[in-house]
């Protein structure tokens, strides 16, 4: 057990603390909003040329070049979180299609997406989910049909975030209807602006649009947005939706949170006491902490497994999990603590914390559902973690 | 930075594991509760050969002074197979007498007395008065054939005095396998005092935490491997999501439990200020994963749970008397608060 950094790491993270300080005050701020902002933009190439963003891409593809090191990377996030200035961009076209091209793309599709992508010139958006491929994504039944050089695409896809904003989309087609269901999917990119292509936005409980719906009707797609090979697209998946997984539940992200929650306790008063004064609810926030302390030595085991090359096994298998669920609960207790105000939203002058505590009660709601619902993440644990049988499958009727 | 244990601590885990399964079954467990005084002694006798009593005593005392992180895999094996051990009372006398330790060798045997310091009662408790202890403390452990008690008075004081000056009356818990007793002292000659500190109560704390982390890791295995024999509507029950999502939510809700105990025992080792802290939490944490998975293993195994037959209910009480030891969840939590400074 050594919790301490060697000095290389030590010399790291004050280089990457000063980098922040000396150029925070040209990040971008709540009013830079939008996907191709300006502000936003040069931001992000700033990270990249001081390694901060899209670190192991390599330079040959706009990326900084380093070498994988997950300590640094660890080192980095932790920076931001603590310095509280504005992160890389973290969409999926930066998070799922470039690492899957950089495994399996081929050359010209990595020299035509990941500059633009990693620069966020390039947005991207996730076609897997469908009406009626959920959690049983491999059920999916958006068709790709051969023409000459194309595919003709029919169907709908759903849970699309970003559709509306998205330059291009990375998606999942049945090319083979007659093959098993793992093994007729194709993983396919086109632009979103081809003919055929309807957005319509999923307004969702936080009154919002977070989600799209995409119809294809009659679409035709260049088979060179193929990326690997036909029909062997669940595997390309596969590779996309691990990068998916490590990123719901990130314990930095979670203290950052309860620390806010902290701040919001000592700093309201209800009857002259501050929140916390209250023992019910410091009894509460006791509990979190508790949460939070053991979510992050978890955390700190995973980094050990993966600098030693070894599976985390159970302590990786439960992040997904139990991080949204965390991360919800910090957001009940916030919402309880400011007990009638609580309830306040969006806009208003008595309004706590910009209302953001009611919304992400909402949307970690959301997100203990996306991404692999809390059910099958619970299966997951037993039949992986634990060795517990599969369910047997029904006979065909 | 390395999170993880050594390829010593793992050692010792799994050695000691080994003399547990065979002098620890759970039908020396069964002899062992209903007062077999020879099983008793049988097990102290093979938990002596391996060594435990002096693994935590200073080099200077003969030991191998070796930290709490070692202290807590050990308590976590004990709790695995619920075997009753004197290790608890001397690893926190090593804790306390760490300034002292000249008291702690040679064939001292500690009890401790200490359940004053997280609640103190009317009508018990000890008091100082000049330099003698006087009164009952409630829930001691291992004083019998105690040479020594680690006592503490009503203001946080921590003392050793010669157990020879103690009365001891059986109190009896929910928990056969394990012995705590009422002490009555008056006016017992103080040998030592120790400083009371954070530590001390943190570490105590974060030991019975160590052994909930044992014991219902034992009940998670027991009921993954019920559920992967016991067939009901023609399959395997495990088979069931109803069942693979209780043994999920324990495995996930105590995994993180373990991570927090090694970084808790990790930062009271090297002097971190977050240390006790942490140890409180993790002390409140595993109490209450620990009765999630007791309710929850039991029912895994359905009736059969229920019943004296598969001896569920000794791990079942022994994470239930561990909750309340040293201090319920809840006070736990609260000593957490006190100690960052958000509450008086």
């Amino acid at each position: 057990m050594k919790l301490d950094l060697d000095p290389e790491y030590e010399a790291f993270r004050a280089n990457v603390s000063e980098t922040l300080t000396k150029n925070r005050h040209l990040a971008p701020t709540s009013e830079d909003k939008g996907y191709k902002n300006a502000r936003r933009i040069a931001w992000q190439k700033l990270l990249i040329e001081h390694g901060l963003a899209a670190r192991t891409i390599p330079k040959a593809y706009g990326g900084y070049g380093g070498e994988a090191d997950i300590l640094k990377a660890r080192i980095i996030a932790e920076e931001f979180a603590r310095s509280r200035v504005p992160g890389p961009m973290a969409g999926q076209g930066i998070s799922m299609l470039v690492p899957t091209l950089l495994e399996l793309g081929t050359e010209a599709q990595k020299q035509a997406y990941i500059r633009p992508t990693i620069e966020g010139e390039m947005i991207w958006c996730q076609g897997y989910s469908e009406p009626g491929a959920g959690s049983d994504l491999a059920a999916l039944r958006t068709s790709a049909v051969e023409d000459g050089d194309h595919y003709v695409i029919n169907g709908s896809k759903i849970w699309t975030s970003t559709a509306k904003q998205a330059d291009m989309i990375f998606c999942l087609v049945r090319t083979d209807p007659a093959a098993k269901k793992h093994e007729g999917i194709t993983y396919i990119t086109f632009p979103m602006s081809m003919p055929g292509i309807e957005v319509r936005p999923l307004v969702d409980m936080t009154g919002s649009a977070n989600f799209n719906e995409v119809f294809f009707t009659n679409v035709r797609v260049p088979k060179s947005g193929v990326i690997y090979q036909p029909n062997k697209g669940w595997q390309v998946a596969n590779a996309t939706l691990t990068h998916e997984r490590g990123m719901l539940g990130d314990p930095n992200a979670t203290k950052a949170r309860f620390l806010e929650l902290v701040t919001l306790m000592k700093g309201e008063s209800v009857n002259g006491q501050p929140l916390i004064a209250n023992p019910m609810l410091c009894d509460r926030l006791m509990q979190l902490q508790a949460e939070v302390y053991a979510m992050q030595a978890n955390g700190l085991r995973i980094t050990t497994s993966r600098l030693k090359g070894e599976q985390a096994g159970i302590a990786g298998l439960i992040v997904k999990l139990n991080g949204c669920d965390l991360n919800h609960e910090i957001a009940r207790l916030a919402i309880d603590a400011l007990g009638e105000l609580g309830i306040l939203y969006e806009d208003g002058e008595h309004l706590r914390s910009d209302g953001s505590w009611q919304w992400r009660y909402m949307y970690d709601l959301g997100l203990i559902i996306g991404g692999g619902t809390a059910q099958i993440q619970k299966n997951i644990i037993a039949e992986r973690g634990l060795n517990m049988p599969r369910e047997p499958k029904l006979a065909k009727a | 930075m390395e999170f993880s244990l050594s390829e010593d601590q793992r050692m010792l885990q799994d050695s000691l594991k080994g003399v547990l399964s065979q002098s620890a079954s759970l039908d020396q467990i069964r002899k062992i509760a209903v007062g077999d005084a020879g099983a008793v002694r049988a097990l102290e006798a093979a938990l002596e050969d391996f060594g435990l009593a002096s693994l935590l005593l200073p080099e200077a005392a003969g030991g191998l002074g070796l930290g709490l992180l070692d202290a807590c895999l050990v308590q976590e094996a004990l709790g695995y197979h619920i075997a009753p051990s004197r290790f608890l009372a001397s690893a926190l006398a090593a804790v306390a007498l760490a300034d002292n330790p000249g008291l702690l060798g040679g064939d001292a045997k500690f009890g401790l007395a200490v359940t004053e310091m997280a609640s103190r009662r009317d009508g018990a408790g000890l008091s100082l008065k000049a330099g003698k202890l006087s009164g009952t403390a409630l829930l001691a452990i291992s004083a019998e054939e105690a040479t020594h008690l680690l006592a503490a008075d009503a203001k946080g004081g921590l003392h050793v005095v010669d157990a020879a000056g103690a009365k001891a009356a059986p109190m009896q818990t929910i928990d056969r396998t394990r012995t705590f007793h009422a002490v009555t002292l008056s006016g017992v000659k103080v040998l030592s005092t120790a400083k009371a500190n954070d530590r001390f109560l943190a570490a105590a704390r974060l030991l019975v935490a160590a052994d909930t982390l044992g014991a219902a890791q034992a009940m998670i295995d027991k009921a993954v491997a019920y559920a992967a024999e016991r067939q009901q509507f023609g399959r395997v029950i495990g088979s069931f999501q109803a069942v693979k999502h209780m043994c999920a939510e324990m495995a996930a809700k105590l995994e993180p439990g373990r991570a927090l105990i090694w970084h808790a025992a990790h930062a009271l080792d090297i002097g971190d200020a977050e240390g006790p802290v942490m140890a409180n939490l993790a002390k409140a944490y595993l109490a209450e994963a620990g009765t999630f998975i007791a309710r929850t293993a039991t029912e895994v195994h359905g009736g059969m749970g229920f019943t004296d037959l598969v001896g569920l209910h000794y791990w079942f009480k022994r994470i239930g008397v561990n909750r309340q030891l040293f201090g319920s969840p809840e006070q736990a939590r609260q000593t957490a608060a006190q100690l960052q400074g958000l509450v008086a």
